[in-house]
């Protein structure tokens, strides 16, 4: 495997990583705040908060570290990405910020308080939505280069059907994979209200996340024809991923094995986003960078690959520790300790 | 106003930094002390000191909570703002960058296990060990995000062949000439800066009458570290002068306004500057600036004269210098004040000016970790990286920057006003005597 080939594939997992447990981080905020609404807010809140509280900064940091390793392997993506997305990526910033330490200020500081909630709620839906621009810009098309520098073609991106199908497709996946996994988590707490309640969820939010997904096949059919081609080369993948969900969506509906369930909707999601991922390769940006042309020296390469490793090495065992100590604790997670 | 990208992504970038820098200060810091009074604690079996590292672990959550987020955006405003350079100093200097976030992985993880397993191990000195880890992994950040601002100031590790850059170390780049002062002048001035922080709300109750010896023993804890980070940080400022001048001569001498290199060169507090290189009305301590540069009276200091006009950083930064050292100064004189009284004049150690002065030596210390950086930032323009990358040459050029100041100018109040409030809240309507009531004043496993 090249160093290209290896670096991408180490970040493209981050990404992934990332992708699961931001989204039961933001689905969570916004089932609680949709409780809120509905008077449900007694059933929800308390066993969401016993997952979040201890991961929401491990939750974060796997988002930078997919950026500083991007920047790191791929230099040229700072210059593109960082060029073009100032206005995206600040709006990503700002609502995390407000997120995050909102997060805090309401958990650790004051009891009850409907702003915070609010907050933590919306910025749940809209910090997908305006991550994923990236990807989107990924695809090509929303970008004037020229010498003065690398712009942003804001029009173009907010009228596009694709954009929009992505925005949508990340937004719907965010709810199933959360409640996925809360439904998951209730059981595991033994609390029965709970579970039946983010069960509903699940399966409402079950057949849209897949129909968003094919939506996004068709929008990018037109947009980038030749990404849509290398994506039914790999149509095995996506249909592996069908598999993953309906065994899922079985055993939810069946009330089985929520364990199970859970990981092959992360399968689900592993799947076709490994397929998206080997499709889009070799580009970083259509077509105007790839992984071998936007390469960091060789020598930066190795280091950064064994900095990796030991890196993994003690970052391991600790996260193995957390989950061990509150997700994989029964009398954490049901509340005894 | 003009548009000027260039100049509204310098005062976006020093605004988040001037923001995460006191968040980032306490973050690395406070855990310390929170281990010293859990220790102390533990070992005379004493729930002051007990309740002490609780109360500050409380506070501490959320100001991580804000440099966490502010962490990130900094992070990323260096791509977004400065893409050529992160192009650039990418390929160089990226490893410490990406060590750093499995440091801060690390701390976060072993933070999120301390703040929630308080009651939870049978051998309460196991709930202390996880502190190790979130002090190593909070210094470990600092220094790798120290090691890549170091490099900016005197960049190595690589060579440019016909404008590519070639035969690049990593680990040179990483250990270059500036690492072992800035390092050691970041963590001890954290260390300073939260000792202070954590002695002022002491002192603060102790000057509305609070009488509790829990006041007294955190005034204790914080005071005598303080006044040996504080004696470090100013050791170590030496010893940043002797390598300014050794390796950035134009930011020591426009910090100093000395302009002609010569031997015996005095040493310049204040004052005023005309056109023609003159000053007046200074204070002037006769050859210490070449024995701050090499130890000796008849050092010979390079002078500003000796690079071209467009390679000097602005004299203003003379009196960010002259206000860090002064500060820096005052504080080792409190703490000190402190700790005679303490050991030769008990009777007087919790007199009222002394507890005032105790009070305002958090916003001191803050103030001079804030125009320390400034000038550590300001002195080395008009590079970006030194000698290669001016400032002005790797600014996006973006038409949104000065929208985007304003956005992250209203996040920054938004978030420091909340965190204020937060904070007050947390401590007001929950003071320590009550706590330590309600737990039966002894400590309870």
């Amino acid at each position: 495997m090249s160093l290209e080939l290896l670096g991408i594939s180490v970040l493209w997992i981050f990404l992934f990583g990332y992708l699961i447990v931001g989204s039961i981080d933001f689905g969570a905020g916004f089932f609680s705040l949709y409780s809120d609404w509905t008077g449900q807010k007694h059933i929800l809140h308390k066993m969401i908060q016993r997952y979040l509280s201890p991961v929401w900064e491990v939750t974060n940091v796997f988002l930078v570290f997919f950026f500083v390793g991007i920047v790191g392997f791929f230099p040229k993506t700072a210059y593109y990405f960082g060029s073009a997305l100032l206005v995206p990526a600040s709006i990503s910033i700002i609502l995390l910020a407000i997120r995050g330490s909102y997060y805090a200020f309401g958990t650790y500081g004051s009891k009850e308080n409907k702003v915070y909630s609010f907050i933590y709620g919306i910025t749940g839906v809209l910090i997908p939505a305006s991550l994923t621009t990236v990807l989107t810009i990924s695809e090509g098309g929303f970008l004037a280069i020229d010498k003065s520098g690398v712009h942003l073609k804001l029009k173009e991106l907010l009228t596009s059907p694709y954009s929009w199908s992505v925005v949508l497709v990340s937004l719907v996946s965010v709810l199933f994979i959360s409640a996925a996994f809360l439904t998951y988590y209730a059981r595991q707490a033994e609390d029965n209200k709970a579970e039946q309640l983010v069960r509903r969820y699940t399966l409402g939010w079950s057949i849209p996340s897949v129909a968003a997904g094919v939506l996004v096949f068709y929008a990018l059919r037109s947009h980038n024809p030749e990404h849509f081609a290398r994506m039914a080369d790999v149509s095995w993948m996506f249909v592996a991923s069908l598999v993953f969900f309906i065994a899922a969506i079985t055993l939810f509906y069946k009330q089985r094995a929520y364990g199970v369930a859970f990981f092959a909707v992360v399968m689900q999601y592993f799947t076709a986003f490994l397929a998206y991922g080997i499709s889009h390769y070799p580009y970083l940006l259509y077509p105007v960078l790839t992984i071998y042309d936007g390469f960091t020296n060789k020598t930066m390469a190795i280091y950064l690959v064994v900095a990796f490793i030991a890196g993994l090495l003690l970052l391991i065992p600790a996260l193995y520790l957390l989950l061990k100590l509150f997700l994989f604790n029964r009398k954490y997670v049901k509340g005894m300790e | 106003m003009q548009y000027d990208a260039v100049l509204y992504s310098r005062i976006l970038t020093e605004m988040t930094l001037a923001f995460h820098i006191l968040f980032a200060t306490i973050g690395v810091g406070v855990p310390v002390f929170i281990a010293l009074a859990q220790w102390m604690g533990l070992k005379h079996n004493d729930p002051h000191y007990l309740l002490l590292a609780r109360r500050w672990t409380r506070g501490f959550t959320i100001t991580v909570a804000v440099g966490v987020v502010t962490g990130t955006a900094i992070g990323l405003q260096l791509s977004l703002l400065w893409p050529s350079f992160m192009e650039q100093a990418g390929q160089l200097i990226a490893l410490p960058l990406f060590m750093e976030t499995f440091a801060f992985f690390f701390e976060a993880i072993f933070l999120g296990i301390y703040l929630y397993t308080w009651d939870r191990f049978k051998n309460p000195k196991t709930h202390l060990l996880l502190l190790i880890p979130v002090v190593i992994g909070s210094s470990l950040s600092a220094f790798f995000i120290t090691a890549v601002n170091a490099f900016m100031n005197t960049p190595q590790g690589f060579e440019i062949v016909n404008g590519t850059i070639m035969n690049i170390e990593p680990l040179k780049a990483m250990f270059n000439p500036a690492v072992p002062t800035k390092v050691g002048h970041v963590l001890v001035s954290a260390y300073m800066t939260s000792a202070f922080i954590l002695a002022a709300l002491a002192a603060y109750h102790l000057l509305r009458g609070r009488q509790h010896v829990y006041y007294k023993k955190a005034l204790r804890i914080t005071l005598i570290p303080a006044l040996v980070f504080s004696i470090a940080t100013a050791l170590v400022g030496d010893l940043s002068g002797k390598f300014l001048a050794e390796y950035q001569p134009e930011k020591l001498a426009a910090a100093e306004w000395h302009f002609e290199t010569e031997g015996e060169a005095p040493l310049l507090l204040f004052g005023k500057l005309d056109e023609e290189q003159n000053v007046s009305g200074a204070i002037k301590i006769p050859f210490a600036l070449s024995i701050l540069a090499g130890n000796l009276p008849s050092t010979e200091v390079i002078g500003l004269n000796e690079f071209p006009a467009d390679e000097r950083p602005p004299l203003y930064v003379h009196y960010l210098f002259d206000v860090m050292v002064t500060l820096g100064m005052l504080l080792i004189v409190i703490a000190l004040i402190y700790a005679v009284l303490s050991k030769w004049k008990p009777k007087k150690m919790y007199n009222k000016w002394l507890l005032r002065a105790v009070v305002l030596s958090a916003p001191m210390s803050l103030i001079a970790i804030e125009i320390g950086w400034i000038f550590a930032e300001v002195g080395r323009q008009p590079w970006i990286l030194r000698g290669y990358l001016k400032t002005a040459e790797a600014a996006t050029a973006s038409p949104h920057v000065g929208t985007m100041l304003v956005a992250f100018g209203a996040l920054y109040v938004l978030l420091g006003v909340g965190a204020v409030i937060v904070l007050r809240n947390m401590f007001k309507n929950n003071r320590a005597e009550d706590e330590l009531a309600a737990r039966g004043d002894s400590y309870v496993a």
